[in-house]
């Protein structure tokens, strides 16, 4: 697979693994997050970690957008499956997330709900064409790389004047997560961040330059491949050694400092800031959501079916917040491994394949096990 | 958050869409969020969707780079 | 006297009905145009209810599966084949002679006869080509919505080979792990005529009757410790299961498991992992260490086994993981997983 492979290759990598040991002073500790749950997992299916020098550890931070989804949110997806005989659609990644009473949207399923799992937008907009009394509702997740899709569709539908249409809009923003982690007031141990892949080939390399400038920490946006990753790590090592905080670019061939203005421009035209959201993990945050426009109020089906977002409270054991924050580690939390599986998540980190408690659960949990 | 390939164009359809190639495999997605793509071009596909267009050049550029700083370190190493 | 005229089936256009099930005259009917004609042997032509096998010379082994597979005709087969080829697998990886089937339909109301009789030929093709008949069968029908289209249960008899003793609790640590060639055609072929995705290479299921394959290993090396058939969660669910069995761990090479260029494309685009996809033609064995290269070139000198490599080993491993080195060089867990593997878009 071109373009793929290539970033891939092994002899390479050992290449990058020497230079990043060569570079590291041996005295340092160096903390990295990677913002970007792609990446989580990518290190922990590569088991990159044995890659890096002792001193090189890997922070993994919120970038799961099906981990920071409230169980409140899917509860509201579940009672318009339930309750309101919508055909609800989304992807895949939401159909296990436990949510409340037991209920996932998978067990809404078995229960009788109309759950239906899709690759893309347009296909729930081609289910909304088929079915012209039925309800059709989105449950639109992501961060930046997955609103662009839901603004297509939505504009589409307002196009073709789809009236059975409608989304659940739980689209949030990486900065905004981002400065929630490096203003929390107990500080943060962490020395750099590893920007996320495909959020910047949409939104720019800019957006971070805040983070580089106010918060003095190394940002630098690496592709979504092994290599690509271990090249930023190499970056992030030379910056921190160099006492430099900038913004750099591993992934210059997807990535420019405007990003995709286009993409920009239709999510400008369709959503608006929310004034504040609730993450899982990390609290309320203001200025991190979107929502739809008024103008487009039709589509929004909170308001069209009058759903108010109820909070659920996390396991008070539940250590997901610090985890979040790179201040604590899965294995530092009381209930991983044991209440807390991917079988039975109890908090956000476990709840999708690169939470960072999941990913250390399914791909790294024989690491610091007793020999 | 951000399960993307690139893939290559092989066919332009109707409606902003257009037929990507990747590892024979081919799947038809929507170009409404990229502009001038032309057959032959790699985009990167999110969710049914290109989402920029990969830059070769850069690619070739960035794998040169990785080539030469492993190079130089396995040497360094010896 | 005369006899009533009976109108033959009509297979190009007719319809499964209700009549059909009822173990009347219509059933008879279905059983004997359809069925019977197309799978025909000295024990179906019998028309007993059951069938009078043999004596067995030797101990029994018995394996069954039900085959719900949708949609019912996919690149490469049909759950007609998958039937036959799955239960001839489960029986033979226990290190037994497959010897006859039972096969027992669940079909809906609706459901196009000529696509039924599709089936039941390919059962046919594929139970002729394996030496293995189906000897005895029936067949339900349920109203429509209630089954998808047709759903087939098979179960297999043999007899085990004498010197054979095959389990999943008997890897030792030090055994080798076998792999009769690249994983995940089947699950990927399945999913992509579910997505629509088209081919420049087309995917196409690995569907294949394996006791063949397992009788040449088993001639060359008896003291094979375990075997299966890597179907339903791919060759991670089969090794798990064989960690659990045997209170083992492994260690798994990446870059000695294959996979076709055309699969690990459709993975990358559907968000999905081969270690975890079906496959319904592929042999997991493990084998004590000395006789490795006997069991490869026993593998590798029969047609389903061209590919035949070793993955990986049997170790030590309290928490019984199977573990990989990647292809990168670092390591992973290639874990079980708790319920099927969905399509990620994260």
């Amino acid at each position: 697979m071109r373009y793929i492979d290539e970033f891939r290759d092994g002899r390479l990598a050992r290449g990058l693994a020497a230079a990043i040991r060569r570079d590291v002073a041996p005295s340092r500790l160096y903390r990295f997050m990677e913002f970007c749950g792609g990446h989580t997992h990518a290190i922990s299916r590569y088991g990159l970690a044995d890659l890096l020098p002792e001193n090189v550890r890997m922070v993994h931070g919120p970038g799961c957008p099906v981990c920071v989804l409230p169980i409140g949110r899917i509860d509201q997806a579940i009672r318009l499956a339930i309750g309101r005989g919508v055909i609800l659609t989304t992807y895949g990644d939401t159909l296990r997330v436990p949510a409340s009473e037991g209920l996932s949207l998978l067990r809404a399923k078995a229960l009788g709900a109309d759950v239906r799992m899709v690759y893309s937008t347009q296909d729930a907009l081609a289910i909304a064409r088929a079915n012209p009394r039925r309800e059709v509702v989105f449950l639109a997740i992501g961060f930046e790389t997955t609103t662009p899709p839901t603004a297509v569709a939505i504009l589409t539908a307002a196009a073709e004047r789809l009236g059975n249409f409608s989304i659940l809009c739980d689209h949030v923003l990486t900065p905004a997560a981002m400065h929630a982690i490096l203003a929390a007031p107990q500080g943060v141990q962490i020395d750099g961040f590893v920007g996320p892949a495909h959020v910047s080939t949409v939104i720019g390399s800019a957006p971070y330059e805040p983070f580089a400038d106010d918060y003095a920490k190394p940002v630098v946006i690496a592709g979504f491949e092994p290599l690509d990753l271990l090249r930023a790590i190499h970056l992030l090592v030379a910056q921190v050694n160099d006492g430099r905080a900038a913004v750099e670019n591993e992934f210059t061939r997807a990535v420019t400092r405007e990003g995709n203005r286009r993409a920009q421009d239709l999510v400008a035209r369709v959503f608006t800031l929310r004034e504040k959201f609730e993450w899982r993990g990390l609290g309320t945050i203001p200025s991190s959501a979107l929502r739809l426009r008024p103008e487009f109020a039709q589509f929004d089906a909170e308001r069209r079916f009058a759903e108010r977002y109820l909070v659920v409270a996390d396991h008070k054991a539940c250590a997901c917040g610090p985890i979040l924050r790179g201040e604590k580690r899965p294995s530092d939390c009381k209930l991983f491994g044991t209440v807390c599986t991917p079988e039975n998540p109890v908090g956000s980190c476990m709840v999708s394949a690169e939470g960072a408690c999941a990913a250390h659960y399914t791909y790294g949990r024989f690491r610091g096990m007793a020999a | 958050m951000c399960l993307a390939i690139p893939a290559q164009i092989v066919e332009l359809l109707d409606g902003d869409r257009a037929l990507v190639q990747l590892g024979g495999i081919r799947k038809a997605v929507s170009l409404a969020l990229v502009e001038g793509a032309r057959i032959g071009d790699y985009v990167i596909i999110h969710v049914g969707y290109a989402l920029q267009r990969l830059n070769t050049v850069e690619a070739e550029r960035t794998l040169d780079l990785l080539e030469r700083i492993g190079a130089a370190a396995t040497a360094s190493d010896r | 006297m005369k006899t009533a005229c009976t109108r033959p089936l009509d297979v190009k256009r007719g319809r499964v009905d209700l009549s059909h099930g009822s173990g009347g005259r219509a059933t008879a009917q279905l059983v004997e145009e359809l069925f019977v004609r197309e799978l025909h042997n000295e024990f179906l032509a019998q028309g007993d209810d059951g069938a009078r096998l043999p004596r067995a010379a030797g101990r029994l082994v018995l394996a069954t599966d039900a085959h719900v597979v949708s949609p019912l005709f996919f690149p490469g087969g049909d759950i007609g084949c998958l039937a036959v080829h799955g239960t001839i697998n489960d029986v033979a990886v226990m290190g037994a002679t497959p010897l006859y089937l039972a096969a027992s339909f669940v079909l809906e109301e609706g459901y196009p006869l000529a696509d039924l009789a599709r089936i039941v030929a390919s059962m046919a093709r594929s139970s002729r080509e394996a030496g293995v008949p189906v000897v005895t069968g029936d067949t339900k029908v349920v109203e429509r919505g209630k089954a998808d289209g047709v759903f087939i249960t098979t179960t297999g008899v043999g007899i085990l080979r004498d010197n054979v003793d095959c389990s999943g609790a008997h890897a030792r640590p030090g055994d080798v792990v076998l792999l009769s060639g690249p994983i995940g055609d089947h699950g990927s072929a399945i999913m992509a005529s579910r997505e629509n995705l088209t081919f420049e290479t087309p995917i196409v299921s690995d569907t294949a009757a394996l006791h063949g394959l397992v009788g040449e290993l088993l001639d060359a090396v008896p003291q094979m410790r375990a075997m299966r058939d890597a179907t339903r969660g791919g060759i991670a669910a089969a090794l798990n299961e064989i960690a659990r069995q045997s209170a083992v761990g492994m260690l798994l090479e990446e870059s000695a498991i294959t996979v076709r260029a055309p699969v690990e494309a459709a993975c990358e685009l559907l968000g999905l992992d081969p270690l975890y996809l079906a496959n319904e033609g592929k042999l997991l064995a493990i084998c004590p260490p000395e006789r490795a290269e006997a069991a490869l070139a026993a593998m590798r000198a029969h047609p389903l086994g061209g590919d035949a490599a070793m993955i990986g080993r049997v170790q030590e491993d309290a928490y019984r993981f199977v573990q990989m080195n990647t292809r990168l060089g670092g390591r992973r867990i290639v874990d079980w997983l708790s319920g099927d593997q969905l399509p990620r878009i994260c």
